[in-house]
């Protein structure tokens, strides 16, 4: 159990708010796509904080201008990986952007771990940290 | 005289070469520094300067000598002159007119062509068009209220070392304002009690927290202290939350050998990001950004001093310029002012420093202080900081005037709180997540904020306490830095 305030992972937009129902994601899509950005759907069950590259449920939906069927996409997902952590992205691919524009957890493990702290003492008192995932160490696909 | 007899003056003597150079001394007018007739070039550097003339001086006259000071003017005339392609060297004055509503005062616009700056250098830039020419006896009072940079100026520039959006790329953190906090009280805590209030501050739920201005290395605590207790308390709050965290390690010192080694060593320790003061000067602060490009840092600029000389409206310089030339300098995040706050800063107003900071292309825009078109030829932007008396409870108020690209701080408004560092932290978090999800929903934030606040602080304790500790806390006090251009209201 993670003792932060919430309790859990806090990454992505909304992490600090009770998880948001179907009906606030759709909302959330349509938000993206009335400003022109296109979602995806990613999962991992490495959520460490610097692990950048979650596995892509399939491509950017860009030519996916329907929340519903984005939804349904990620009901697919929940569907397949019910135990991974699982993200909505939104990329704008303006000039000068060209980025991910919105982030937000939509699944969840029930029970989250989290992450230790490892310190090396290194010259002086210098430190050298690194952040260990307490379910990393389990094979891909077997960690939650 | 007429402006028609000012204009046939100015022309005879300035075409005529052998009156031109006689000596002794002549009017700046008639030395070729006005010269209404000037079509600016998209190479020029243009300024638009606000000039209080003395009693009896002509503002064209006082604007002739202007561009004459701050380029290859001196008091009289000189014959060396002839030697060199002086035209070219000659700043010219090309349009003055009166500040609507200020007698007494008038906006001088000034072309300056390339070949007068090296490239690259701020320091060079602002030697000529900030030098001399502010202590100039036949003026009152000078400002320098907006620069428009050519192209092919800007293209000499480094700017941000990381800027926005490579920085929200390694905080992986989109879609919404940043949080901080300024760590407090800013004198006297040790390096172990200085790490306790980073440590809460993060873990509570903020993405950065922050070392004061003044936080150097004095005897209270030694900059290496605090980095490493710091250092302690960023990466033990990654692990709580799962987050990358970061705390501006504050490097300003006496020297750049020292600044340079103090930043080696916030690198050393995995850090994310450094800070300055703006009081290092240009110089250092383009070493500090090339010395961040080379280690993959955020570099964070405070703004302190800019007040000496950017809040008075009629001698100085204006922020917006400020902002300008800190984002060709390149820094990644620059404080520009929270205009709810305790800190000066009209809303209007603070929103130019903020566009000119994040746009690709800054239109015109009188109301916002905006007197030229500015195209940033894809320089990266800068993340404007709003910091200094704000709280949970103005979260709809600032989500509205400054949208997702900025860093809100909340030192007092987190440190602060009731029950505690981390709560104060959650409150903040809250507020800031309720109202992001609120207006992407659609919701009229401006006006149901308050009320979706509420909502929100129903199911969160330390919300509400905060709300309830600093909802009569405002700062409305008039300001002394505001647009000369009333906002026309749209006809629909």
């Amino acid at each position: 159990m993670m003792t932060n305030p919430v309790g859990r992972i806090t990454q992505g937009q909304f992490s600090f708010l009770p998880d948001l129902n179907d009906a606030e994601i759709s909302a959330q899509i349509q938000y993206g796509l009335d400003k022109g950005y296109s979602w995806s759907v990613e999962y991992t069950d490495d959520p460490h904080p610097r692990n950048t590259f979650w596995e892509m449920f399939g491509m950017p939906m860009f030519d996916l201008r329907d929340a519903a069927g984005i939804l349904m996409e990620v009901n697919n997902c929940r569907k397949t990986f019910p135990r991974h952590y699982i993200r909505l992205v939104a990329f704008d691919a303006t000039r000068s952007i060209e980025s991910i524009a919105m982030n937000f957890i939509v699944n969840r493990p029930e029970n989250e771990p989290g992450f230790g702290l490892l310190r090396q003492e290194s010259d002086g008192r210098n430190m050298r940290y690194t952040v260990r995932s307490y379910a990393g160490d389990k094979p891909e696909g077997e960690r939650y | 005289m007429s402006a028609t007899e000012i204009h046939a003056e100015a022309t005879d003597i300035t075409a005529n070469a052998r009156k031109r150079y006689s000596a002794g001394v002549l009017k700046y007018r008639q030395m070729g520094y006005w010269q209404p007739e000037y079509e600016p070039k998209d190479t020029d550097v243009l300024c638009l300067f606000r000039i209080s003339p003395q009693d009896g001086v002509d503002p064209v006259e006082a604007a002739a000598a202007v561009a004459g000071e701050s380029s290859t003017a001196t008091w009289t005339v000189v014959w060396t002159d002839r030697l060199t392609a002086c035209d070219s060297y000659r700043a010219k004055a090309y349009k003055v007119e009166p500040v609507p509503g200020a007698p007494g005062q008038f906006f001088a616009w000034i072309a300056y062509d390339l070949i007068l700056f090296e490239e690259g250098s701020i320091a060079n830039l602002t030697a000529s068009i900030i030098g001399n020419v502010f202590g100039f006896k036949p003026l009152k009072a000078l400002r320098l209220e907006d620069i428009r940079i050519p192209v092919a100026y800007v293209k000499t520039f480094k700017g941000p070392p990381t800027g926005l959006i490579v920085e929200r790329e390694r905080l992986d953190k989109f879609g919404r304002p940043l949080l901080g906090a300024t760590t407090k009280p800013k004198l006297g805590l040790s390096g172990r009690n200085y790490g306790r209030v980073i440590y809460e501050g993060l873990k509570g739920g903020l993405d950065f927290m922050k070392d004061d201005e003044n936080i150097n290395s004095q005897p209270f605590m030694h900059w290496r202290d605090r980095f490493l207790y710091v250092m302690d308390a960023v990466n033990k709050a990654s692990a709580a939350t799962g987050e990358v965290k970061g705390c501006y390690l504050n490097v300003t010192a006496a020297t750049m050998e020292d600044m340079y080694e103090r930043a080696d060593f916030a690198r050393e320790l995995g850090s994310v990001v450094v800070m300055i003061d703006l009081v290092v000067g240009y110089t250092a602060i383009q070493s500090m950004s090339n010395w961040a490009r080379r280690n993959d840092m955020v570099l964070h600029l405070h703004r302190a001093g800019h007040g000496t000389y950017t809040r008075q409206k009629t001698h100085g310089v204006s922020f917006r310029v400020i902002a300008k030339w800190m984002r060709l300098a390149g820094v990644d995040h620059i404080h520009a002012g929270t205009a709810v706050g305790k800190l000066e800063g009209d809303p209007l107003t603070v929103q130019g420093y903020y566009n000119v900071c994040r746009d690709s292309y800054t239109r015109t825009d009188l109301p916002r202080g905006i007197f030229f078109d500015q195209d940033w030829a894809d320089l990266k932007k800068v993340m404007p900081v709003a910091s200094g008396g704000i709280h949970a409870g103005q979260m709809h108020q600032l989500l509205d005037l400054f949208g997702d690209d900025v860093i809100l701080q909340f030192g007092g408004g987190t440190i602060g709180h009731p029950a505690g560092i981390q709560a104060g932290a959650v409150a903040n978090r809250v507020a800031l997540e309720t109202m992001v999800k609120a207006r992407n929903e659609g919701r009229d934030i401006v006006n149901e904020g308050l009320d979706i606040l509420q909502q929100a602080a129903k199911s969160c304790t330390p919300l509400k306490q905060a709300l309830d500790v600093w909802k009569d806390v405002t700062f409305n006090y008039a300001s002394t830095d505001t647009s000369d251009f009333a906002v026309t209201p749209d006809v629909a």
